[in-house]
């Protein structure tokens, strides 16, 4: 090899260590919280509760029914976030694109504001919040592709401009919410969504988010093809018998249907979909069938560990977790865009 | 493996504008035809016409007899390689994941592409050094060959080239064409050079006016007539003192 030969990762040793590093973190985020439980009773925890049995120790309810389904469902957001921001920069060839950038989040934000301010879907319980942002970013994805496809398809510059545009009218409403609510906790509670958090997190909450993650995945890697010859354009991909249109139609309602998941859950958590992409493609470069797995289990790892910075480090305060990826994210963003020899594609 | 061309009546417009109208043009199996003329005449919008990249807006064009518009893309993809001009590859990507692309018409999307036609691609224009390169590693030149070695891997006997040539060498530029022509594949090409267009195809198209006008081999269309007409240029055509070959001497 010469020296501008570049390397890639080896993708199988990659693997390896990201799933051995992702069963560690799971059991270890839940020994640390409020408060701190001795690894050996965290262990004892697992142990029973892998088995089917509840286990004898006193950390048993915090560990198994509080901690357990927040950590896990921190990897799933994790993993769906990076996964959903890898489809949204394939879809519209744009380094600075996140998951967020198509205005699903913001039709979410102003179904979840909605719910907060106004009480509406009160009926639905718990589970209101999740139904409203659901609602909010099923219209706000619906508003997109139909203005988009009206005005001539799902071209990556009229996707941006109209999901940007509608970003902006949704947040305009949902801040008018904001404004006439009477409740005096709802700016803070609005807030504190459209920050990102798992505080909410129960084991019934988790089968949605599983299932769009793991269908998400399966569909890109089964496609993973004719996202490799998207990468370098859609003439080119067109001439290699690509059916494009049909792809990015698909490509859209991935990321929709992932989107309105995740925001649901969790809120609008930053910089996970921009930055993890970005860094699963220095590693292994960006064929979808390499990036995709690295992606979803850096972000796993990855959010695991924001949540419990989130959890511990203002104590017994949860921190939003977009103060947290934005702390860690934007200096990590930094160092890529400024390496030399980093460049996202040849648009940038 | 037959690729005979024909383009029956084609009418291409971008916008309101009428780019091209009426133009009929055959291309026989193992044929290679050089498309020239001055820039902006149409060259590029018919070889996409030609390719299915873009739908003619009239006529149409077929393929052994069958309208490309019909094709499903995947079959047309594995009979027609493109070469486009503006193409501008992820920079990150290395060389042999580039030339693999050309795989993609022949595998189901989910498989995992050996490698081997990409390196064979690769050796048969002399790139096998640049496999491992990342793709903003490489100049315009390499870059172009590169992609050629990509429609060689995509095995089709239809070969479309926009400008091939550009940002080539003298060397390069030779060498190029003479491998294409040593592939033995239907070969329509957007040239610039008048000198490489006579010497390495079998037949020279005037695109111009709005049409072709004129084609046939390069002796009887390339006459300074023409040339001044079309291009604009006074030409001399002067016989090669060694060769015997004719040439084309350009005096504005």
């Amino acid at each position: 090899m010469s020296a501008a030969d570049t390397r890639r990762a080896p993708l199988t040793l990659l693997t390896v260590i990201g799933v051995v590093a992702l069963l560690v973190s799971l059991p270890a985020a839940t020994a640390l919280g409020a408060t701190s439980i001795p690894w050996s009773e965290v262990v004892e925890v697992w142990r029973a509760r892998l088995q089917g049995v509840p286990s004898e120790a006193t950390s048993d309810t915090i560990i198994w029914n509080i901690r357990a389904p927040r950590v896990l469902l921190a990897a799933i957001v994790g993993a769906g976030l990076a996964v959903a921001g890898t489809v949204v920069q394939t879809l519209v060839r744009n380094p600075l694109a996140d998951p967020y950038l198509l205005g699903v989040s913001s039709g979410a934000s102003v179904g979840a504001t909605a719910v907060i301010t106004l009480g509406v879907f009160a009926s639905a319980g718990t589970w209101a919040l999740s139904v409203g942002a659901m609602i909010g970013a099923v219209v706000a994805a619906a508003t997109v592709f139909g203005i988009a496809m009206g005005q001539g398809g799902l071209t990556p510059l009229r996707l941006v401009l109209t999901g940007t545009v509608l970003a902006s009218a949704f947040s305009a409403v949902a801040s008018y919410l904001v404004f006439r609510s009477e409740e005096p906790q709802a700016a803070q509670s609005v807030l504190f969504w459209l920050l990102g958090s798992l505080a909410r997190a129960s084991w019934e909450q988790l089968p949605l988010p599983v299932v769009a993650v793991a269908v998400t995945t399966v569909v890109l890697l089964l496609m993973r093809g004719w996202l490799d010859a998207l990468l370098a354009g859609p003439d080119v991909a067109a001439a290699l018998g690509v059916p494009v249109a049909r792809l990015r139609v698909v490509l859209f309602v991935l990321q929709a249907l992932l989107v309105g998941v995740l925001v649901a859950v969790a809120g609008g958590i930053g910089f996970v979909g921009l930055i993890v992409p970005h860094v699963a493609r220095l590693l292994v470069g960006p064929l979808h069938g390499r990036m995709v797995p690295v992606a979803a289990l850096t972000g796993a790892i990855f959010l695991v560990w924001v949540d419990v910075a989130a959890r511990t480090l203002a104590s017994p305060q949860d921190i939003p977790l977009s103060v947290v990826t934005g702390v860690v994210g934007a200096p990590v963003f930094l160092v890529l865009l400024g390496r030399r020899r980093y460049r996202f594609g040849g648009e940038s | 493996m037959s690729a005979h061309l024909e383009a029956r009546a084609v009418e291409c417009r971008r916008g309101r504008t009428t780019i091209l109208a009426d133009v009929d043009l055959a291309v026989a199996t193992g044929e290679r035809v050089a498309i020239v003329g001055p820039n902006g005449a149409g060259k590029s919008t018919l070889l996409r016409v030609l390719a299915a990249i873009d739908a003619p807006h009239a006529g149409s064009v077929l393929l052994d007899g069958r309208p490309l518009s019909t094709m499903p893309a995947r079959e047309r993809a594995r009979a027609i390689a493109v070469v486009s001009q503006q193409e501008v590859p992820p920079a990150d990507l290395l060389v042999r994941e580039l030339v693999s692309l050309g795989r993609v018409p022949h595998r189901s999307p989910w498989s995992t592409d050996s490698g081997d036609h990409a390196l064979a691609a690769l050796d048969r224009l002399g790139l096998r050094d640049f496999a491992d390169r990342a793709v903003d590693r490489l100049s315009g030149g390499e870059l172009r060959r590169v992609l050629v070695a990509r429609a060689l891997a995509q095995e089709a006997p239809l070969l479309v080239l926009d400008e091939p040539t550009n940002h080539l060498d003298l060397r390069h530029q030779h060498e190029l064409l003479r491998t294409v022509q040593d592939l033995g594949l239907t070969v329509v090409a957007a040239i610039h050079d008048l000198g490489l267009a006579a010497r390495y195809f079998d037949r020279v198209v005037v695109v111009h006016g709005g049409g072709i006008a004129a084609a046939g081999s390069a002796d009887e269309v390339l006459t300074a007539e023409l040339v001044h007409r079309v291009f604009g240029v006074r030409v001399v055509r002067v016989l090669h003192p060694e060769t015997g070959e004719p040439h084309l001497l350009v005096d504005p």
